[in-house]
């Protein structure tokens, strides 16, 4: 196998768990006041946070890239603060790639956030826990479940994401070009057995790492941490 | 030591306008039916709820005022919701250690310890909500409030949810609770029987208003109170045990009208205790009756007669010896004795209620 295949790999897991941990941070306040909130924007960043689902990903792909180049505003933003812009780097397909797996991170951590209710939060503060300490005992704890499903599907959709990181990546090999990628660029080469290896390690990395949560998500359960 | 209470707020489909003082000590029940505001009451005491036009001060602090209002964390109350409301995530040593943790160790009160034993949970503590019954739910519901030491313990319809057999089990260890502790409980219920039991003050809430306020004994003796009319409507005495008879399993109690025997319980002889009778269990006799399985008899002279909303039946509002009593008998009865004001007759007691239980004392 080349070595460029495992750059691509490597590229590819790195991505995918740089997305997932930052996705998690960003979506659990944001999950929290769409659960919560009483605002009546609620409803239009519900349907902006849905837009990746629907969105075909040439689409989000070019916005960004658009966005990002040193000609868009963010690119024109990052320049005037001294740093490179992001559209071929490592740092604009995580961008490309919380925005595309948004909707699946955010939208398990809001559901489990509703099902804690408001009655859990009302006995915690009878029970002298002040708002975040409620937030952090109770509603997290009760959550579990939710932040679990997000991390997966987050990680498995960023690794297996083709549109929206060909287009912001440009596809450059050792540096923005992902397992999915290559695997493409193999298959079009006519050079199947590259294509078969590849496939193969995708396929038992996803595997494995789908075993892997399914076993903890049972253990936590009869331990009683997961409900 | 009182709570003192105004608070109004007003709902799309419901105004809640209340102001009264409450007592800090013993148990108040809020009687009403559902929809009088008996919750929302409830909820403005623990600052769940957030009344417009609010005064609310325990014990010389204020908990809400113009400009002031204190986060429900922050006021020292215990609270049972109506459903079972245990974490799912901690186990029932979990949920009970919740709020004892949070409660600075100079202001606790109670011990871990004690309150698992008062309330029978000893063999518990290890299981989850979801291998519990209700009645068990409950108990854990009320421990965990109590481990907080709360000023006050506000109690919505706990029991109102489960069978009657868990509310057989449960209502003895708020009758423990009430004996032993020094904790003031309001306890919200529309089952009168409940409160008849347990309440030593009453607040009669109708339609978001307070109709009465006052000693239980008080409020049940006034004929212009809808209390009587209630299926499960009585009367409470209080009474001194006099003396316990091991041969027949009776226990004699002496209330102003004269003697009452009850199935035999470990009371000491000279405690004092609360009895109840049921208007239901009281039947009337114009002479004194002779040769009657019925051993409870007390002199009484009808005060009053009422209409019942069973149209079979009469409310007999009776005094027996300056107590009331109530009676509920059927309308025929009523009219073939002659019955009337002043008449004084002979009240045949079936069934008399004894409201003690031995208690176990906390330390305080």
């Amino acid at each position: 196998m080349g070595s460029i295949d495992l750059i691509a790999l490597w590229i590819s897991l790195r991505l995918a768990v740089t997305t997932t941990v930052l996705l998690l941070l960003l979506c659990t306040p944001l999950a929290w006041w769409l659960a919560v909130g009483g605002s009546r924007a609620r409803i239009v960043v519900d349907a902006l946070v849905s837009l990746p689902l629907v969105l075909p990903p040439t689409v989000l792909g070019f916005y960004l890239l658009m966005l990002m180049g040193p000609r868009g505003a963010l690119g024109v933003t990052l320049h005037w603060l001294g740093l490179p812009a992001p559209a071929f780097t490592f740092g604009g397909l995580v961008l490309g790639s919380m925005l595309y797996s948004l909707p699946f991170a955010v939208q398990p951590i809001r559901d489990a956030f509703q099902s804690v209710g408001a009655r859990s939060l009302e006995v915690a503060a009878t029970l002298r826990a002040s708002p975040w300490n409620s937030f952090f005992s109770v509603a997290l704890p009760l959550a579990a479940r939710g932040f679990m499903t997000a991390a997966v599907l987050s990680f498995a959709h960023t690794l297996g994401e083709f549109g929206v990181v060909l287009m912001i990546g440009g596809n450059i090999p050792g540096r923005t070009q992902t397992a999915s990628i290559a695997l493409f660029d193999h298959a079009e080469a006519l050079e199947y057995g590259a294509a078969y290896r590849l496939s193969a390690i995708l396929l038992v990395v996803c595997f494995v790492l789908l075993l892997l949560v399914y076993t903890l998500n049972r253990r936590l359960r009869t331990a009683g941490i997961l409900l | 030591m009182t709570l003192s209470l105004r608070a109004s707020l007003a709902r799309a489909d419901f105004t809640l306008d209340v102001e009264c003082d409450i007592p800090t000590r013993g148990i108040t029940g809020v009687f009403g039916r559902s929809g009088s505001g008996k919750t929302t009451l409830l909820r403005c005491i623990a600052g769940l709820e957030r009344a417009v036009q609010a005064r609310i001060e325990c014990d010389g602090e204020l908990w809400q005022d113009e400009g002031r209002f204190v986060p429900t964390y922050r006021r020292a109350v215990g609270y049972v919701f109506q459903e079972s409301s245990l974490f799912a995530h901690l186990d029932v040593r979990g949920n009970l250690e919740f709020g004892l943790h949070r409660v600075p160790l100079r202001e606790r009160r109670l011990e871990f310890d004690e309150v698992v034993a008062l309330l029978d949970l000893s063999t518990l503590l290890r299981h989850r909500a979801p291998q519990l019954s209700g009645g068990e739910r409950q108990r854990v519901a009320i421990a965990r409030a109590l481990l907080t030491s709360p000023r006050l313990l506000l109690m919505d319809e706990p029991v109102s949810n489960l069978d009657e057999r868990s509310k057989a089990q449960i209502l003895p260890h708020l009758e423990r609770l009430r004996d032993s502790s020094a904790i003031p409980i309001i306890y919200v219920s529309h089952a009168l029987g409940e409160i008849l039991r347990l309440a030593d003050h009453l607040i009669l809430l109708q339609s978001g208003r307070v109709r009465a306020a006052g000693p239980l004994q008080q409020l049940l003796a006034r004929s212009d109170l809808p209390l009587g009319h209630f299926e499960d409507s009585g009367s409470v005495f209080d009474a001194v045990v006099e003396e316990h008879d091991p041969n027949y399993h009776l226990t004699y109690v002496r209330i102003c009208a004269g003697r009452l025997a009850v199935a035999l319980r470990p009371v000491a002889v000279g405690h004092r205790i609360r009895v109840r009778i049921d208007a239901r269990d009281v039947s009337l006799a114009l002479k004194p009756p002779e040769l009657s399985s019925i051993i409870n008899i007390l002199p009484a002279t009808v005060l009053e007669l009422s209409g019942d909303a069973d149209p079979a039946q009469t409310l007999v509002r009776l005094e027996a010896g300056a107590e009331p009593l109530l009676a509920r008998i059927t309308r025929r009865s009523a009219v073939q004795l002659g019955l009337s004001p002043g008449t004084a007759l002979y009240a045949q007691v079936k069934s008399v209620s004894l409201m003690e239980s031995s208690a176990t004392g906390l330390n305080w």
